[in-house]
């Protein structure tokens, strides 16, 4: 029966020949392979919730009065937007609950592939063939936090509304056509004509969610293509990929991956409160609020923005707002360029041009791990940067310390982070039995006084024989009934 | 049942049911089925639950709980599943060459630069007026995708206008109301030393580039003047109080809070610090000017209003100021 409707589709289709290949596909097995995962994943849900709360959202900047049921805005004069997000958070039933999961897989899907890039990183995995799935994913990450960003500013509360408005003076920073651009894009002089909340909208739940699924479609195309990366272990080469087949065990195990995802986002989304917008109140360009951060992914740019000196050139008859324009375009204009660029950069460093299906560990290669966790600590130094006023009054310090101590740290902090790490994987490369299991050591004195130092044999279990490892079979042999009902039989090793 | 895998030219024999690589990879497979199956039951009680807590419109934190209780459940079982009782191998799959043959590769090349190049040679001229048709096109169709967008800001000369239009005019002229936000006039004895409120011309409430923060810092009578340091203008003030632009010269966050004891004005968001005493000269942080001072004066009712306009664009700075 299922013999013959898989032959009625490949009949049609021709399926066959490539599905089995598909089917056979081995995925490696590690952890930190998951990491990109937990992105996919996040994705999945935040495209779910997502459309569930554009069945809510108004996204009209129109002043109404609110009538919902949260009494102390009762009467107040909002905006549409505001007071949807606010009705689909309270009127609308598990709309909250959406709502802030769709906030925290955000968080989620923009650290996770932060985490996955830097795994990708470390370990060497964009080397020649996969430079084309580096840049595709240094794409993503770009358009996630931008569509982040978006989001975040479609309930026109007043903590996002400031967002915007600094977003408006940093379009307005840009040298000649800076204020052409802002007021193409907001209508007008900030806040513009009321069309920046559709716009934004659009945006957000349109064009860049199509260029992000086009070029996951693509990340996930070459990962098929090209095939996965493995590290080094017994059997392992560069012309082969040894792990677990695609069906059915790795299916199972990344569909159980989904549903953990999954679980600890809804249970973000019910049990931490994020962004309760209702507290904050509608954004008017005149009030503001103390303390506000922006989501995490953004912090960077605001601690860039905080430290930066104030220095505006003024001449010719115009003004370069540099205390902008430099730590808010050029500074991540720049940071996103080595990101895009890094496997350029690393081949004009080594010149090597043959294909790396191997990992390397991050120690075997001290440079490229050194300039990461520069990069690395560059980037964390930013992001505390983006709370001088809350550290000023948590440690009871001076602002001004604060300030200036960030100012020192962030340029010098990546310079010793490098030369720190430079110098751990020196010392670990050259370590002995790093990485293997310690054993005790035995010390003996012999008869005549001699003290001699062996290691112990090694325990059960200490050198785990991994099996020899063998193509797919294409056909099991389910005849012998008693084994075939069987719950299954110990797995032999060695 | 037998057949040539690629790479393999004899045929494999079929793989026994009791091959380790077929085997789980737990030591008692009947005691993880049982609890992969528990798992999934829990998930599914989860998500009966999580129905009839919607139902009964309970609490985020219910619906939550119940949803993620299901989807942990329904996790753990087929991670479980998979991880501990399918077929573990390892398998392995050969990698083939990435690129093409070296005929394909030339085939290839040759279709480009042969078929291609011989279009060149010959329709040199037809492939120029294309290309720069082609441009022209992209343009026409750029073009109109965005100017339509918005107006063009306006020229620095055009002091006069509509605020939406330029980012060098505001609503404030000679002889402007001082109203708050609700439209409500700001007299003379309406603050206290030490207090502050922001203010607009009357008619343009609540309007962005109009901001405006009311400052009083001594009890003097109309006409008398504050002593301000430079770059303040004493002569813009009256009775003890001065008036700057609200919009922050660093990002036009609006420059909300006053301490009082140090007489500076603070920007929440990056943490500017302006010297109300001094014209608002920026003390510490990315600011890099003053807030632009409004004159402003008591008509002899008691009505504070504005003796004039700012004499510069307020907020952050941008290509065509001076």
């Amino acid at each position: 029966m299922i013999d013959k409707s898989l032959n009625w589709i490949d009949d049609r289709l021709g399926v066959a020949k490539g599905g089995r290949t598909f089917l056979d596909k081995i995925f490696p097995d590690h952890w930190s392979f998951m990491l990109g995962e937990i992105a996919l994943y996040s994705f999945v849900v935040l495209l779910g919730t997502g459309v569930f709360l554009t069945l809510y959202y108004v996204p009209s900047a129109h002043e109404i009065v609110y009538h919902g049921s949260y009494v102390p805005l009762r009467g107040q004069h909002v905006s549409e937007a505001y007071a949807s997000t606010v009705g689909l958070s309270f009127d609308v039933r598990s709309g909250l609950l959406m709502r802030q999961a769709h906030h925290w897989a955000a968080d989620i899907f923009l650290g996770a592939i932060a985490v996955h890039m830097a795994r990708v990183f470390f370990t060497g995995a964009f080397r020649k063939p996969r430079e084309f799935n580096w840049v595709v994913g240094v794409l993503m990450l770009i358009l996630g936090i931008v569509n982040g960003f978006l989001g975040y500013s479609l309930p026109d509360d007043l903590v996002s509304g400031t967002g915007i408005r600094i977003a408006y003076s940093i379009i307005e920073s840009i040298p000649v056509v800076g204020s052409y651009l802002g007021f193409f894009l907001f209508g007008g002089n900030y806040p513009g004509s009321g069309v920046i909340i559709p716009r934004f909208f659009i945006i957000h739940v349109l064009i860049v969610p199509a260029i992000l699924v086009g070029l996951l479609a693509a990340h996930l195309g070459l990962l098929v293509k090209q095939k996965h990366t493995q590290f080094p272990g017994k059997g392992k080469t560069e012309k082969n990929v040894v792990g677990s087949p695609m069906f059915p065990t790795f299916m199972a195990k990344t569909t159980g991956f989904l549903f953990m995802t999954a679980a600890v986002i809804f249970g973000l989304g019910g049990f931490a409160q994020i962004n309760p917008i209702w507290q904050f109140g509608q954004y008017e360009p005149y009030q503001i609020s103390y303390a506000v951060q922006p989501d995490w992914y953004m912090g960077w740019l605001d601690g860039a923005l905080r430290i930066m000196p104030s220095w505006e050139w003024v001449g010719w008859g115009h003004t370069l707002p540099l205390e902008v324009f430099l730590p808010a375009v050029i500074f991540p204009g720049l940071i996103f360029n080595v990101l895009l660029a890094w496997p350029l950069i690393e081949w004009a460093w080594t010149k090597d041009s043959n294909y790396h299906n191997l990992l390397d560990r991050p120690r075997d290669r001290p440079k490229r791990t050194a300039a990461g966790a520069a990069m690395l600590t560059l980037l964390f130094a930013v992001f505390f940067a983006s709370s001088t006023d809350v550290m000023a009054n948590f440690f009871q310090l001076p602002l001004m310390d604060v300030l200036w101590f960030f100012r020192f740290f962030v340029p010098l902090a990546p310079i010793v982070a490098y030369f720190i790490t430079f110098k751990i994987c020196h010392e670990m490369r050259d370590a002995e039995h790093i990485g293997q299991r310690k054993r005790a050591l035995v010390v003996s004195r012999s008869a005549e006084g001699e003290y001699t130092t062996v290691s112990s044999a090694p325990r059960p279990g200490d050198d785990h024989e991994e099996l020899d490892a063998i193509p797919v079979p294409t056909f099991i042999d389910t005849t012998d009934p008693a084994l075939a009902t069987a719950a299954g039989v110990r797995r032999v090793i060695r | 049942m037998s057949d040539t895998k690629p790479g393999h030219e004899v045929p494999l024999p079929p793989a026994a049911l009791d091959d380790p690589h077929l085997q789980p990879s737990t030591k008692n497979p009947q005691r993880m089925q049982t609890l992969a199956a528990l798992a999934m039951v829990v998930g599914m009680l989860g998500f009966i639950a999580f129905i009839w807590v919607y139902w009964i419109d309970a609490s985020n934190q219910w619906e939550a709980g119940t949803l993620a209780l299901g989807m942990l459940g329904l996790g753990v079982g087929t991670i479980c599943w998979g991880k501990y009782l399918m077929p573990q191998g390892p398998f392995v799959e050969e990698r083939h060459d990435f690129h093409s043959t070296e005929p394909e590769r030339e085939s290839f090349n040759a279709a480009i630069t042969g078929r291609g190049g011989l279009e060149v040679k010959r329709r040199g001229l037809l492939l120029g007026v294309f290309a720069v048709a082609g441009g022209i096109m992209t343009l026409a169709l750029v073009v109109p995708g965005i100017r339509s967008l918005g107006p063009k800001p306006a020229k620095a000369e055009e002091t006069e206008g509509p605020t939406d239009d330029s980012l060098f005019t505001t609503n404030w002229k000679k002889g402007s109301k001082l109203v708050t936000v609700d439209g409500r006039p700001v007299q003379v004895d309406d603050l206290e030393v030490g207090g502050v409120l922001t203010v607009f011309p009357a008619g343009f409430e609540g309007t962005s580039p109009d901001q405006v923060i009311l400052i009083r810092l001594a009890q003097l009578a109309p006409g008398q003047q504050l002593p301000l340091g430079s770059p303040g203008k004493p002569e813009w003030t009256t009775a003890g109080y001065v008036a700057y632009s609200k919009l922050c010269t660093h990002l036009g966050c609006p420059v909300g809070l006053y301490q009082e004891r140090t007489q500076q004005l603070v920007c929440p968001c990056h943490q500017s610090i302006f010297n109300v005493n001094s014209g608002a000269i920026p003390e510490f942080g990315p600011a890099p000017r003053p807030l632009p001072q409004l004159p402003i004066t008591v008509d002899g009712t008691g009505q504070m209003r504005a003796n004039g306009s700012f004499d510069q664009a307020v907020g952050p700075g941008f290509w065509e100021r001076p």
